[in-house]
């Protein structure tokens, strides 16, 4: 437990992520086998189960240290988790334990169906031979989750930098189906429970973003126009009668979304599938929000399924008839797509359609209607096209409408980090509610050096508090800030969210007085819903 | 009549005419010890412990009208006895006792009840009423023995120097700054910033042993500071200075790094919870053993600790300073040094 007690707090103060994975790297070189399986069970969210209510182990410190229940209360407040809390109040151990840390869960997992009596002193002595850290982590074994900024993909890549082995394959196996009590760490990330020969994705194919005028790229007939969605680009993989949804990340998503588990029975084998995963609903496409609403879930609600249901919009096929279909032209994959998913009629996959226009402006005036149907541009690809690895400049491009905008004026900055570690460079930005400012927006990036040196001596003679690196400063700069979308958001004090702001330009123009307002933004959001 | 009252300068001891720590200019001004929150400028006499005058006239002023008490020593100003009593937060901290008629009032100041290798270690006062901070009364905050947590610097600085890093740690010049250097000397060589190395030699000259460090200047080499240990004063976190080391590693020593919550916020490597303040069993076993019939508590969880302490059945009641608002504790901008390094 204690090794593991220090992986933890070796990820929770760096930010770095190769920091991180340094740490985990060198937890997996020397780690008990047991342990590690454990610890990539719990980092992917594979709870044990928990014999014990997280209250009761309240009722029990409160009880031993004596504190007033109001006392724990304002301790708690201070400390700001409850599994930590209790590890800090309780009073130094008088014993020593070199249990591991699946030997604790062992312990813990006999414990179901036992009388609270038994449980109680099974805890108390076991709190009585853990350091202040192990503690922490054997109540967080019962009662909580580790929230530590480690995601599947970070695990996946130490996992791989430890083994030697392929990262795709590793994300596989462990995003498989496994028993951390009976699965071997060598089984586990070799994938011995999975076939890794059936899930294997492609590398996308990625497009730059078009800055000239489209007419520069010749006749129009050359190329295939098509929206771009704005949602999750992910890749279905059906071999061998499975199914997997990867994301554009390199993520497994299979289980978030059950909607289109049913293209299990519907695809024949060997057909790996590009495309946008969607909220979707009648075969429109719904807002970024609303699939927001699916997105990183364990668990998935009755409510948010009917809330925000979830399609694919088809982009491309990579492999048919198992055979690797990527240096076949764009035309041909798109007929081999249309028989294949156009017979299936359904309501949830669809592809992505073609937009014919005869002219390069008339697919400007339609550009123009993007965001009517929650599009956020328009997709050239050329027809003549093969589905490149990753970025390649020339064949695929997208043409995105303009951003909104709101002007808004600065109220705190902070300083970034790399070359400009030593200049206030991340911005803070308040729209007026009233008389009052309210936040809307972070943003970093978007100025010139010279314009951030003048921001930066602004900010130090005008910085009026001090946070920690943050510091409020004199509303009086005005920026226009840039954005992709709105959100409605019970988290932030705005009761909105911007998606995606980034320092269009700065307003020098422009007064505090005369910022855009809270109701403007309020407006824009009723009008995209 | 209460010997003390607490008002928009400070507490004053009307009874004697003059103020504890005063936060406005007064005439006549008692202080407990160096730290910006505790002695201000402008005052028209100081008085305070022997080896806190040159600290403050290094920080303050040369010009400062300073007299001075050696612990147990008093002087009687306008019928009030004042004596002053360690009260091992940092080097020349003094509780004051103040008496009159009988009457005993402790103002403690800034304390911590662990002998720390180089304060002068607290001494309980026995008083009628007593004047505490509670910077750390929660009972959460309870430190480990100082060995504990000064092996866990050593180990943190053998593993960066095998790895190549080189060990930045944080510590507040005056105070902190000097337990580290006493309680860390040994074979790798300390480097010191201009406002440690600044205030060393006032404390030094003063006849306190403080071990050899080096002072950090211009020609010292990245080389050099990867194989020692080096200590900068917490404006100094976040500098370019450091970013520039070679592979720089920065460590924390404060009481608040014994929550994950403080460590997280801070963007350091390490967190050691290293106080100079009494954590929550001290404050309480301090506070008992001056037999006060009343506690004003100060800056800190004053809510929390004056509640606990009533409901223990010991009088207590939250006080409104302004000490703690430049403390010593991390993540405050220590104006001293940034004026000697311009």
């Amino acid at each position: 437990m204690k090794r593991f007690a220090k992986l933890i707090q070796q990820l929770e103060l760096s930010n770095k992520t190769n920091d991180k994975i340094e740490a985990l790297v060198d937890y997996f070189n020397y780690a008990d086998d047991k342990d590690k399986v454990w610890v990539i069970a719990l980092f992917t969210g594979k709870k044990p189960k928990r014999p014990i209510k997280s209250a009761l182990l309240k009722y029990w410190a409160i009880a031993i240290t004596e504190t007033p229940e109001w006392l724990f209360a304002e301790s708690y407040a201070n400390v700001g988790d409850l599994s930590e809390t209790i590890a800090l109040l309780l009073p130094p151990a008088e014993n020593t334990s070199d249990f591991q840390l699946h030997t604790w869960i062992e312990e813990l997992h006999d414990l179901e169906g036992k009388d609270d009596e038994t449980k109680k002193e099974f805890i108390l002595s076991a709190w009585n031979k853990l350091e202040t850290q192990e503690r922490f982590i054997f109540n967080k074994l019962i009662s909580g989750n580790f929230r530590i900024g480690v995601s599947n993909k970070m695990l996946v890549n130490a996992l791989a930098k430890q083994s030697s082995l392929d990262s795709a394959q590793i994300m596989h196996s462990i995003m498989g189906k496994w028993n951390p009590n009976t699965i071997t760490f060598h089984e586990l990330i070799n994938g011995i429970h999975v076939n890794t020969d059936n899930s294997w994705p492609y590398p996308f194919c990625l497009a730059y973003a078009l800055e000239q005028e489209p007419e520069k790229l010749g006749d129009i007939s050359e190329w295939q126009a098509e929206w771009k969605w704005d949602g999750i680009r992910g890749q279905i993989v059906k071999r061998n009668g499975e199914l997997f949804i990867w994301s554009r990340g390199e993520e497994l998503v299979t289980e978030q979304f059950p909607e289109l588990h049913f293209m299990i029975d519907v695809l024949p084998d060997g057909v790996v599938l590009d495309g946008e995963i969607l909220a979707v609903q009648d075969k429109q496409v719904l807002s970024f929000s609303t699939l927001q609403q699916r997105l990183n879930r364990k668990t998935i609600s009755k409510k948010q399924l009917e809330d925000a249901p979830i399609g694919f919009f088809v982009y491309d096929i990579l492999e048919y008839e198992a055979k690797d279909f990527r240096e076949e032209p764009l035309s041909i994959r798109r007929k081999i797509l249309e028989q294949l998913i156009g017979g299936l009629n359904g309501s949830q996959v669809i592809i992505s359609p073609v937009i014919n226009c005869k002219s390069w402006q008339e697919l400007a005036d339609l550009r123009q209607t993007s965001r009517s149907i929650n599009s956020e541009g328009i997709m050239l690809k050329k027809l003549s096209s093969h589905y490149h690895s990753g970025r390649k400049r020339g064949d695929w491009w997208k043409w995105k409408i303009n951003p909104y905008t709101v002007d808004a004026v600065m109220i705190y900055a902070q300083k970034g980090s790399g070359r400009r570690a030593n200049f206030f460079t991340d911005y803070t930005f308040a729209v007026r509610d009233g008389e009052n400012l309210v936040t809307i927006a972070k943003a970093y990036s978007g100025l010139t050096d010279k314009e951030i040196k003048e921001v930066n001596s602004f900010v130090t003679r005008n910085a009026i508090e001090k946070f920690g690196p943050v510091r409020t400063v004199k509303p009086e700069l005005v920026f226009e800030i840039a954005f992709e979308g709105i959100a409605e958001s019970k988290r932030h004090k705005a009761g909105l969210a911007l998606r995606f702001p980034r320092i269009l330009r700065w307003r020098k123009d422009k007064k505090a007085d005369e910022i855009n307002t809270l109701e403007d933004l309020r407006q824009l959001l009723q009008s995209t819903l | 009549m209460a010997l003390i009252e607490f008002t928009k300068r400070g507490i004053y001891c009307k009874q004697g005419d003059f103020y504890i720590d005063p936060w406005w200019p007064v005439d006549y001004a008692v202080t407990t010890h160096g730290h910006s929150d505790h002695v201000r400028f402008g005052n028209k006499y100081y008085l305070c412990h022997t080896l806190t005058k040159p600290i403050i006239k290094r920080r303050i002023s040369e010009d400062l009208n300073v007299e001075t008490l050696e612990y147990g020593e008093s002087i009687n100003r306008n019928g009030v006895n004042i004596c002053f009593f360690p009260a091992g937060h940092i080097i020349g901290s003094a509780q004051v006792r103040l008496e009159y008629k009988g009457e005993v009032c402790v103002i403690s100041g800034d304390y911590k009840i662990e002998n720390d290798g180089i304060t002068t270690p607290f001494e309980p006062v026995k008083c009628h009423s007593f004047v505490s901070e509670s910077t750390f009364g929660l009972p959460v905050y309870k430190w480990q023995k100082q060995e504990i947590v000064f092996n866990g610097i050593r180990n943190w600085v053998n593993d960066n120097i095998n790895q190549q890093k080189t060990s930045v740690l944080i510590a507040y010049s005056l105070g902190k700054a000097q337990r580290l250097i006493k309680n860390l000397a040994g074979d790798i060589p300390i480097y010191v910033h201009n406002s440690i190395a600044n205030l060393n030699e006032v404390i030094t000259a003063a006849g306190v042993n403080i071990p050899e460090t080096i002072r950090i200047t211009p020609e010292t080499t990245k080389d050099e500071l990867r194989k020692g240990i080096v200590i900068v004063p917490p404006v100094m976190r976040d500098s370019r200075w450091i970013k520039n080391l070679s592979h720089p590693v920065t460590g924390i020593c404060s009481g608040w790094m014994q929550v994950r919550a403080h460590r997280r916020w801070q963007s350091a490597d390490a967190g050691f919870a290293l106080s100079d303040h009494a954590d929550w069993p001290g404050l309480i076993e301090a506070i008992t053993a001056t037999g006060a019939e009343k506690v004003y508590v100060t800056h800190g969880f004053t809510a929390a600790f004056s509640r606990f302490l009533n409901d223990e059945g010991i009088e207590a009641a939250e006080v409104l300073t302004q000490f703690g608002q430049e403390d010593d504790e991390e993540n405050k901008v220590d104006l001293a040094g940034q004026n000697e390094n311009k």
